[in-house]
């Protein structure tokens, strides 16, 4: 395995990869039938980085109804996703976070509503509901991660996805 | 933004390493050997340790339960004395013009004002009161996947180097790359093209 420093570095690019496959999984991928993506849709934030020339471009996008044509607009102009906000819904029971990227580090983590403990003996219940929603958040965004590496490192990945990906950006 | 919190946020790392004695024991030993330290009325700006979930301003690791089902739960504590720089700057000018006035001049020596002012800094650490941030940490010691409950660079930083003193166990940051090479179960071919990856441009 790679020094721990050096990977971080000079692997962020993947995160960044992730997140806008992710996006375009969701928003403009035809496939629907891949789970977890087809419980995924886009939360109320997303932020991209374009990087030329020395110089960094960063667009935000905030708001629960905000329109992403600037996002895509980003994209256009050869930016990537480096933060993205995303609600996940089974069995009417609402996950929502936000992925960064860079480390995959899951930020304000919601999730659904868990009754009040009332006394010591429901603390433990409590925290085990708890472990029980953050490991959920954690099996999606692996399972979905596996998804992004094994199309990633797949021929399919120049042939077809990119395509695919560059014809969604351009609509 | 803890366990508890209504939203949180978590970094994710792997553990690293074996234990071979009972891990409850040495996990025990080594969260009251590096228990937080009380810093008020000592002369210490910080203060790094161990604490306790259900109690973390008074732990008592003797008397805590921090395993529950097949995790391990307690938290870091980070206790810092914060002197803001005008603090010191008022205390260090009273102290300077008390100090030239008892020696008979208008001006202290370059020597006499940096011992002056580490006095001062000295003094002042010892009375204020030291702020505490306390970081939850979960630890599924099955799987050897742990959630440490923050993503500040400073705490992720603390916790991995107080976790390799306390139980001489890594703990190894799960990104991109360390989450391809640990969790995805990749064949030694599979993780060669991940090494060989490059940026893909999805503009023409």
């Amino acid at each position: 395995m790679l020094d721990i420093a050096v990977a971080y570095n000079r692997f962020k690019f993947l995160g960044f990869e992730f997140l806008t496959w992710l996006w375009f999984s969701i928003d403009g991928d035809t496939d629907k039938t891949r789970h977890p993506l087809n419980d995924f849709s886009i939360g109320n934030r997303i932020a991209l980085e374009n990087r030329r020339d020395n110089k960094i471009e960063i667009i935000t996008i905030k708001g629960d109804d905000a329109g992403l044509e600037e996002g895509l607009l980003a994209l256009q102009k050869g930016a990537l996703v480096t933060e993205i906000n995303l609600i996940y819904v089974e069995d009417q029971n609402k996950w929502q976070f936000t992925l960064k990227g860079e480390n995959l580090s899951i930020n304000n983590i919601r999730h659904p509503d868990i009754g009040p403990y009332e006394s010591s003996e429901d603390v433990d219940a409590f925290v085990f509901e708890k472990i029980h929603h953050y490991n959920k958040v954690v099996e999606i965004i692996d399972q979905t991660f596996k998804l992004f590496i094994a199309s990633r490192i797949s021929g399919n990945w120049i042939a077809q996805t990119v395509p695919q990906i560059k014809r969604w950006i351009k609509h | 933004m803890g366990l508890l919190s209504p939203t949180a946020s978590m970094t994710r790392y792997k553990v690293t390493g074996n234990i071979e004695n009972s891990i409850k024991e040495t996990i025990l030993k080594g969260l009251k050997k590096f228990c937080i330290a009380d810093i008020e009325n000592e002369n210490f700006e910080k203060s790094v340790g161990w604490t306790s979930f259900d109690n973390p301003f008074n732990p008592d690791f003797d008397g805590m339960k921090f395993e529950i089902g097949s995790f391990f739960l307690f938290s870091m504590r980070i206790d810092k004395k914060n002197l803001s720089s005008k603090i010191i700057q008022k205390h260090f000018s009273i102290e300077y013009a008390r100090q030239a006035k008892k020696n008979g001049r208008d001006y202290l020596s370059k020597n006499e004002k940096k011992s002056l002012k580490e006095h001062v800094v000295s003094v002042l650490t010892l009375r204020i009161p030291s702020t505490p941030n306390v970081y939850d940490l979960l630890w599924n010691y099955e799987t050897g996947s742990l959630y440490f409950f923050s993503t500040l660079k400073l705490a992720n930083e603390e916790v991995e180097t107080l976790f390799f003193k306390s139980f001489n166990l890594s703990l190894v940051r799960l990104f991109p790359y360390t989450m391809a090479e640990l969790l995805l179960d990749l064949s030694d071919v599979e993780k060669d093209v991940i090494l060989n990856l490059s940026p893909t441009k999805f503009t023409d």
